[in-house]
């Protein structure tokens, strides 16, 4: 039989429409692939075995039925930010120790109404902040890709086993992985390892800064961040939140359009849902891009980028051009200022939505001498370095006298950077292609990046401009580098022009072709 | 511009989290690291640009004044740490 972890989603959902498979036996050979893996990868800190099974028994009886919803008997992994009623949910902090929400996070709960099945929940950075999934209080997650040496290996003559198989000498080439372990970016990278990893047919992510598209890129997924307003934020744990998105992540462009048709919704819990229908994603993958217009930003090139980056944008570039799409150079002249000005604004509205772990109505309590005392160490004792780094300079910020040179200049910037995106839209560009991210997945406890937050935070130096003007943005896995890691490209639209993301990200995935994993874990 | 250990500490304060004298030595430096990036921003001429309130031009909704939900306060206090019939526990606050 074949292996039911391999089948994309919309091969799943024929087969399980057909009667060939059941959401049972599709969820087994999951729970027993993350049986097998989450040890090494830790991709999971909580799975749900019983709620998976009796959510995909109940979808088996509906499947019978010739009934089910768009996503009927699909097992999928939810990021530890989603609420979800019952289950596990601390948005991988030690402050939330414990938390059990009586509540469903609209998204998850859009999915549940469609059929998916729950297989738990996914490693993240702690309360999403990080770009390489170390911040979390379980630990790192580890990608299923590594880099691969090409050897020269001399063979001698040998005589082999019991066959008698003789090999002639001679020289041959042979590639081997290394054993050094990456990360899988962040913040969703439990997200991203356990859809490339084969440990959940897609997953539910957040994006901020980019903590859908790096992690996509890094492990040669498909990541969406819709427009700000297309996805419901209530029932998710706040981060920044005029920055935040949900946003699935998934084994290839049609997928992550299914699962985006589901999650996607007008809410009237969330004040800045957007009230405009979800239009049927799917239908635009195979249109073709003809006459498009696509737009590539000159600002875009950074200083220090590598060479193979440069020329996988060049490659994007022809394979957009070869579909008939028409490519423009454009100029975002605000894009250096995007990551300085997010560094102001996503801490500010962090220190003032972290503000409600306190030790008194969930989570950690460290007792104190009063009750400030108690506050106190409670969050000294709960909160992970990055997390503590934030809300201080978030709180810096926002104190008396600071307000106006730091928060108000940043929002105006802001407002300079959305500007740009504007005057290119309305010159006629439809699309705009850039790198996802400026190198390849780097190594665990990367020394530089330990030393200088700083460089860390330059990770996101080509997503962060999308969240701060509200932009859609997909990262589509395009090639893989000379040490055989994958790398995306991002294509970023128009206001809640998801669909021509989905139409040229297919035209990508076509000429660069699916890429997955060797599996060694 | 650039914080000390002093400003550290009240700033520490001001976040309600607790921190050591080695704790505040580190911070000073990592904040200045992230301060000095963001410093940037004073380069950009925002002469006439009002600050962004919204990235979606949506007028704020509004719903009916009324109840919609409630009656369930042993849900609310179902995640505390300490409870008594229904009410959050706290050190005492009032002598």
């Amino acid at each position: 039989m074949t292996d039911l972890t391999r089948l994309t989603i919309s091969q799943a959902r024929t087969k399980l429409r057909g009667k060939e498979i059941t959401a049972t036996d599709l969820t087994e050979a999951y729970l027993s692939a993350i049986d097998r893996a989450n040890p090494t990868l830790n991709a999971y800190v909580a799975v749900t075995g019983d709620k998976a099974r009796d959510m995909a028994k109940a979808s088996d009886a509906r499947l019978a039925n010739g009934e089910g919803g768009a996503l009927e008997g699909i097992p999928l992994g939810i990021k530890d930010l989603f609420g979800t009623e019952g289950v596990h949910t601390q948005a991988c902090s030690h402050v939330l120790d414990g938390f059990k929400p009586r509540y469903e996070s609209t998204v998850t709960a859009n999915l549940w109404a469609d059929g998916a099945v729950m297989l738990g929940k996914l490693n993240m950075d702690e309360f999403a902040m990080g770009s390489s999934n170390e911040t979390s209080y379980y630990g790192p997650v580890i990608n299923p890709w590594r880099r691969s040496r090409v050897d020269t290996v001399v063979m001698p003559t040998t005589h082999q086993g019991d066959g008698g198989f003789v090999s002639a000498g001679g020289a041959r080439t042979a590639r081997s992985l290394d054993n050094a372990q990456l990360v899988p970016g962040g913040s969703s990278g439990g997200s991203a390892t356990a859809v490339s990893a084969f440990l959940c047919a897609g997953a539910t992510a957040t994006d901020t800064g980019g903590s859908i598209r790096q992690p996509a890129a890094f492990t040669g997924t498909v990541g969406i961040k819709p427009t700000y307003g297309r996805c419901s934020r209530w029932g998710i744990v706040a981060f920044a939140s005029s920055l935040d998105q949900a946003g699935p992540i998934a084994r290839d462009v049609r997928d992550a359009a299914i699962l985006l048709k589901s999650m996607a919704s007008v809410d009237a819990k969330d004040t800045t849902s957007v009230a405009r229908p979800v239009p049927d994603y799917e239908a635009a993958i195979g249109k073709p891009i003809k006459g498009m217009k696509v737009g590539i930003p000159r600002e875009y090139r950074v200083e220090g980028m590598p060479e193979e980056i440069e020329a996988l944008w060049q490659k994007g570039i022809a394979w957009l051009k070869d579909a008939g799409a028409e490519i423009v150079d454009i100029s975002l002249p605000h894009t250096k200022y995007a990551l300085p000005a997010y560094y102001i604004v996503a801490p500010a509205e962090a220190s003032s939505n972290l503000a409600r772990y306190d030790g008194v109505r969930y989570g950690l309590r460290v007792p104190g001498k009063d009750i400030v005392d108690m506050y106190e160490k409670t969050r000294a004792a709960g909160f992970g370095r990055e997390v503590k780094r934030r809300i201080m300079i978030g709180t810096y910020v926002l104190s008396a006298g600071y307000y106006d040179a730091y928060y108000l200049q940043a929002q105006k910037v802001r407002n300079l950077i959305k500007r740009d995106f504007e005057t290119v839209f309305a010159a006629g560009v439809d699309v705009i292609l850039t790198p996802a991210t400026p190198s390849a997945a780097f190594g665990i406890a990367d020394e530089d990046m330990a030393a200088d937050p700083v460089k860390m935070y330059l990770n996101d130096i080509f997503t962060v401009t999308v969240n701060m003007a509200g932009l859609p943005g997909i990262a589509v896995p395009a090639g893989l580098d000379s040490k055989g890691l994958p790398l995306g490209l991002q294509l970023i639209g128009r206001p809640f022009d998801e669909e021509t993301l989905f139409q040229t990200a297919a035209v990508i995935e076509q000429a660069a072709g699916p890429f997955q994993p060797e599996q060694w874990w | 511009m650039s914080v000390d250990v002093q400003t550290v500490k009240r700033v520490a304060r001001l976040a309600r989290i607790a921190v050591s004298e080695e704790d505040a030595e580190r911070m000073t430096g990592e904040l200045n690291a992230i301060l000095g990036f963001v410093e940037q921003l004073n380069e950009v001429d925002v002469s006439g640009v009002e600050p962004m309130t919204s990235v979606t031009p949506v007028e704020m909704k509004k719903r009916q004044d009324v109840v919609t939900d409630g009656n369930k306060a042993a849900d609310i206090v179902a995640n505390a740490p300490a409870t008594e019939e229904n009410f959050f526990l706290v050190p005492k606050v009032v002598e």
